[in-house]
């Protein structure tokens, strides 16, 4: 359980973050979403005992942090923006220097290795100098060092930044494989991310929590939701008119918008007051329509993000 | 002081496979054996004589290898963004510097070794005793520590190592030209500037000239410390900043 009461952090007479408090308990995966300057890295290096922060507590496992940070960092393992590594080493090498700062025996680090290495892939390259690695083996050589303790807390700031599609996607699958077996705290300005890998989000702005929980505790109750979906009918002389017929019927659904033919179906925008998704599922199948692709359009997430962050100020 | 081992493993390893190392390394040896060719050996002096003035230009290793070497321990990890590795993990700030000044102490004292052809050649054809040797070579591992931790505590500073090298050197030339000023100056101001200085009369006047004296390498074993204390405590306020 990590429990943070009235943090705060300046630099100088600048306010970084805070005060926030917040609780995390174990095995959850949380993301801290916000803007560039929000205060998402200043809160998870206060987190991981790299920073102390200004006022406020904070409790990690029932250990204080701020009084007791060498034991916390025991059970702490982090990734920062830019991973820390020392590129003349081997992955290998680096890997065990990791381990043995972290307080671990020969014994322990023969047996711990290969597992870290197979759980980041990198088995291949772990006698490449990290020099020659990609940014993205670079990025997953951060992610071993940060567990190769197997600590309880594992913090990743921004760990998919830089990496190309493919491996953002290996990052994310990373994430919940790591996910299985440790409390997760990411950090991400990319919505979709934090969306697709996290049970539930802390909202940062200018320094202060201004949202928590889930994507759907986020919406405002009774704001028009935006759905997605994609349908195509098997037979019929005005498919398009007939689909749209069924939608209109579905309870909830508000406004059918413009459709446009998309893989090899008609696409519609549908304005909902709720999280409906289901009920439409249904009334597809029921009138023998064939559903290839259902969701929240990608600006429901958005318009939640900006309205939290502080409507125009975070679109521009 | 697990920790400080670990770091001083890396860290020396470092040292001995990075080119770099060497080439300063062999700078300095370069240099200190010219300085000893051209200006130690000519002339009809004493073997004492000479094996001081060896002792007095071969201050040049420590003095520029100590600021050379220390100038990147921290402020390289600091630019790398690997010091975040080590101020996340359980160690106290005292291990890292620790662990980093032992290392290159241990590089300095092997650069310092390889230079002892010098005063062996004296010995040879000269009447000097290994006592006088040993105590020059003590007293320039002395003074190297004692430079070496005031270039830690420039790199502790700031994350930009040119900068670090600059102060380390400003630093260190301010600490050794102290008795200069002391000259200028009336007592009590003059005999604890000359006291404070960190050549003149605790090298120079001791070590250089064979001279072992106990509050000479307190002196130099208290500026390690102050330095070293003062790059820990730089360490560990930045954590507030």
């Amino acid at each position: 359980m990590i429990r943070a009461t009235k943090l705060s952090k300046f630099y100088g007479g600048k306010r970084a973050l805070g005060p926030v408090s917040f609780e995390i308990s174990d095995g959850e995966t949380v993301g801290f979403l916000g803007l560039n300057g929000a205060g998402k890295t200043t809160a998870l290096r206060i987190l991981a005992c790299d920073l102390r922060p200004s006022s406020g507590t904070i409790e990690i496992g029932g250990v204080d942090a701020v009084a007791d940070p060498h034991e916390v960092r025991k059970r702490v393992g982090f990734l920062p923006e830019n991973p820390p590594l020392y590129t003349e080493m081997t992955v290998a090498d680096y890997l065990k220097f990791a381990g043995e700062l972290r307080g671990m025996t020969a014994d322990q680090l023969k047996k711990r290795l290969p597992e870290v290495l197979e759980i980041v892939t990198l088995g291949e390259v772990q006698n490449d100098t990290i020099d020659t690695l990609s940014h993205g083996f670079r990025q997953r050589v951060g992610v071993a060092q940060a567990i190769i303790h197997e600590p309880k807390l594992v913090i990743l700031d921004e760990p998919t930044r830089g990496l190309d599609p493919v491996q953002i996607v290996e990052m994310r699958n990373l994430i919940h494989d790591l996910k299985q077996s440790h409390t997760v705290l990411i950090s991400s300005h990319i919505l979709t991310e934090i969306s697709q890998t996290c049970d539930r989000l802390l909202v940062l702005s200018k320094g202060a929590v201004v949202g928590e929980g889930s994507e759907n505790d986020l919406s405002k109750e009774g704001e028009v939701r935006q759905i997605t979906v994609t349908v195509r009918a098997p037979s019929g002389d005005d498919p398009k008119g007939q689909i749209t017929k069924v939608l209109s019927a579905i309870a909830g659904v508000s406004k059918v918008g413009d459709a446009y033919e998309q893989g090899g179906g008609w696409s519609f925008a549908l304005s909902t007051a709720k999280d409906c998704r289901a009920d439409v599922s249904r009334a597809i199948v029921d009138a023998k329509l064939d559903l290839l692709k259902l969701d929240y359009a990608r600006s429901e997430l958005e318009n939640t993000f900006i309205r939290l962050v502080g409507g125009a100020d975070a679109s521009n | 002081m697990r920790a400080t081992s670990i770091i001083y493993k890396r860290e020396l390893g470092r040292y001995l496979r990075s080119p770099i190392g060497w080439i300063i390394a062999a700078l300095m040896l370069l240099i200190a054996g010219i300085l000893f060719q051209s200006q130690a050996l000519p002339g009809d002096n004493l073997s004492a004589i000479v094996l001081e003035k060896f002792f007095y230009f071969a201050t040049a290793i420590p003095m520029f290898c100590g600021v050379l070497l220390a100038f990147r321990l921290i402020a390289e990890e600091r630019q790398n963004y690997s010091m975040i590795l080590l101020k996340t993990s359980p160690i106290r700030d005292t291990e890292i510097v620790l662990g980093k000044f032992f290392a290159a102490l241990t590089f300095l004292a092997i650069i310092l070794a390889l230079s002892i052809y010098m005063p062996l050649l004296i010995k040879v054809n000269g009447k000097i005793t290994g006592a006088q040797i040993f105590i020059g070579y003590f007293g320039l591992f002395l003074f190297g520590a004692a430079v070496l931790s005031i270039g830690i505590f420039a790199s502790a500073l700031t994350s930009n190592q040119i900068v670090a090298a600059l102060l380390g050197a400003v630093f260190v030339a301010v600490m050794m030209l102290l008795f200069v000023l002391a000259k200028r100056l009336d007592a009590p101001v003059q005999d604890v500037l000359e006291q404070v200085d960190l050549w003149w009369i605790h090298y120079q006047g001791g070590f250089m000239r064979g001279v072992l004296n106990l509050k000479d390498v307190i002196y130099y074993l208290g500026v390690t410390y102050f330095f070293l204390l003062l790059a820990v405590k730089t360490l560990e306020a930045k954590r507030w900043q």
